[in-house]
């Protein structure tokens, strides 16, 4: 059943938080004297806010299909627009605290980053193929201009230009892929394609169309092949945005990976919390194949890395590569696991990006060099970001150990042991050169010894993101009873 | 009456140059046009399809298309008059600050 545009509005309100706020820094952007002043900053933080306050603690009624069709209010849709908002949050605190923007016009870039988080908003909870494309370009366009917003320095507009070409004709790829889903069916209706495509026979356009609509969405989430802007544009964009971007539209990207995949190309088997393939088309092995690509690719490439921030670049793209195991295995225990994996990412990597904000905010640089003798320079953000580090591996206690006992957990349950095999390997990979980077701070002998200043301020974010890390070590049980009410309430 | 397929050939080839376009040249202001041709091959696959189906939804998406690649340009050909300004040149395999 659709509810009508007037009465789906009460249920649009964390939109509408967000959408204010753009609209009061612009406002803002005109009447104010001082563009550089913090004050965009605070606004935004106020709006974020109240859109998670919104979203998450005051839901209404979830579970039902508003806009006449093109938008789901579901438990899925609120857990991602909960995740991407308070990853938003964060990635504004770093930003208000980063040097490199210091001084240049501030309005311009939250009104970039809060449309960006109305696109991923739009992109989690899309069930409509017009919808999903307005809102995959609503993620993509201000993320070119955020890339790219430290005009004057090469490496960032040079950045925000690769990305700009790899986005448009992966975005065009994938339309056309809907093109093809949309004459085979009639429909733009996700859910109405599913049921046409199951009902048909024709395996060759739909092979053409399921690839096509994976190289966008696997551009989204930075999966190998379709990886080759990631490292750039996370090394030339601003350390703030590079963080963001390895986190929420990631998550957005997996959002509508998850929502898109198992309606158009799976059935629901009621009662068993499984899918099944509607179709001949093996579109889980092929995703499987990216999944042990993305891994392998990411942590080799990382093991050379000498620059901090592409070295996280690549980790994050192996990181991607682990949360699509859960992703092809066609059970509501691989969705879950992902959700669970994707909030203790948001913590450790958002975590380790801010170290890294910090420490070039000091040495003006983000190679591995820098970071030599930090454990003595700046002893709390070293045992911060070893932390982090160790929780990106996998190790316990950390939370990343719990994500990644989820995923392998239910990738054995489901037999497919050549990608745990492959996983752990990687594993092991990954511990290589997030130890270099630990090794470097504690084991190596400084050029410029002077104590790195870290603000009181900036000392209690660390410690909010560090707590949930160690935290979810040790008591994760609620994070993942809501991660498990989310899938279940996974509702089209 | 021209047959639908002719309309998806067409799309498929002007969707096909476009890729080729992308993939083969090095300046950005063609690998952006040839981004165009691919939109606009989407765009026929679509009026197609929503013609033949008589669905009005099919027109409604190509519009949709128009206008994002509209946004899509403007960002893109503002960052290479940014870019330009930094290196005068507007050649893609120039762009090597940032590589492996």
């Amino acid at each position: 059943m659709f509810l009508g545009n007037l009465a789906s509005l009460r249920y649009f309100l964390p939109e509408f938080a967000v959408t204010a706020t753009i609209l009061l820094l612009v406002v803002l952007h005109v009447v104010t004297k001082s563009p550089r002043s913090t004050a965009s900053g605070f606004l935004s933080l106020l709006g974020v806010g109240a859109a998670i306050f919104l979203a998450g603690v005051a839901p209404a009624g979830a579970g039902r299909s508003i806009f006449e069709g093109m938008v789901a209010h579901d438990g899925f849709a609120v857990f991602f627009k909960v995740l991407t908002a308070l990853a938003t949050l964060v990635v504004i605190f770093m930003s208000m605290d980063s040097r490199d923007l210091a001084g240049r016009s501030q309005a311009e870039y939250y009104i970039f980053l809060l449309s960006t988080l109305l696109g991923m908003f739009l992109l989690s909870s899309a069930t409509d193929i017009v919808m999903l494309y307005l809102a995959l370009e609503l993620v993509s366009i201000p993320s070119y201009l955020l890339a790219g917003y430290l005009k004057g320095q090469e490496r960032s507009t040079e950045a925000a230009m690769k990305y700009v070409v790899y986005g448009a004709t992966a975005s065009g790829v994938m339309i056309y892929g809907f093109s093809i889903l949309f004459g085979l069916t009639g429909s733009t209706q996700v859910a109405e394609i599913g049921r046409s495509l199951a009902a048909g026979k024709a395996t060759l356009p739909m092979l053409l169309a399921s690839v096509m609509v994976a190289v966008g969405f696997g551009y989204k989430i930075a999966a190998v092949p379709f990886h080759m802007w990631s490292p750039d544009v996370y090394e030339g964009a601003p350390t703030p945005a590079t963080a963001f971007f390895s986190v929420g539209p990631k998550a957005a990207g997996f959002a509508v990976l998850v929502r898109f995949y198992y309606t158009v190309f799976a059935a629901a088997d009621p009662g068993t919390g499984l899918w099944r393939l509607t179709s001949a088309v093996d579109w889980p092995f092929l995703f499987a194949a990216l999944s042990a690509l993305t891994m392998t690719v990411g942590n080799l490439v990382a093991v050379k890395q000498s620059n901090v921030k592409r070295l996280l670049a690549y980790s994050s793209i192996a990181h991607a590569g682990y949360m699509l195991m859960g992703f092809v295995l066609l059970s509501s225990a691989g969705i879950e696991a992902i959700l669970f994996y994707l909030v203790v990412y948001l913590f450790m990597n958002l975590g380790a990006f801010y170290v890294v904000v910090l420490v070039s905010n000091a040495t003006r640089g983000e190679e591995i060099s820098d970071f030599t003798g930090l454990g003595s320079r700046a002893p709390f953000a070293a045992v911060a970001l070893s932390i982090f580090l160790f929780a990106l591996t996998g190790i316990p206690p950390f939370s990343g150990f719990i994500g990644k006992v989820y995923l392998f957990a239910e990738v054995i349950h489901r037999g497919v042991y050549w990608l745990a095999v492959v996983a752990a390997l990687n594993s092991v990979v990954s511990l290589y050169y997030y130890t270099r980077i630990v090794r470097a701070m504690f084991f190596e002998e400084p050029k410029d010894a002077s104590a790195i200043p870290v603000p009181a301020v900036s000392g209690a974010l660390l410690v909010l993101l560090v707590a949930p890390t160690l935290i979810l070590g040790v008591y994760w049980e609620p994070v993942a009873r809501i991660a498990a009410d989310s899938v279940r309430m996974l509702a089209f | 009456m021209i047959a639908p397929s002719a309309y998806l050939l067409l799309s498929a080839i002007l969707f096909g140059i476009g890729v080729v376009g992308v993939v083969a040249r090095k300046n950005i202001l063609i690998i952006l046009m040839s981004v165009e041709l691919m939109l606009n091959g989407v765009n026929v696959a679509f009026v197609a399809a929503g013609s033949y189906l008589g669905d009005a939804a099919g027109g409604v998406f190509a519009f949709m298309v128009m206008t994002v690649a509209a946004a899509e340009a403007a960002v893109g050909l503002a960052l290479l008059i940014a870019l330009y300004r930094l290196k005068e040149t507007v050649d893609i395999t120039e762009l090597k600050v940032l590589k492996w």
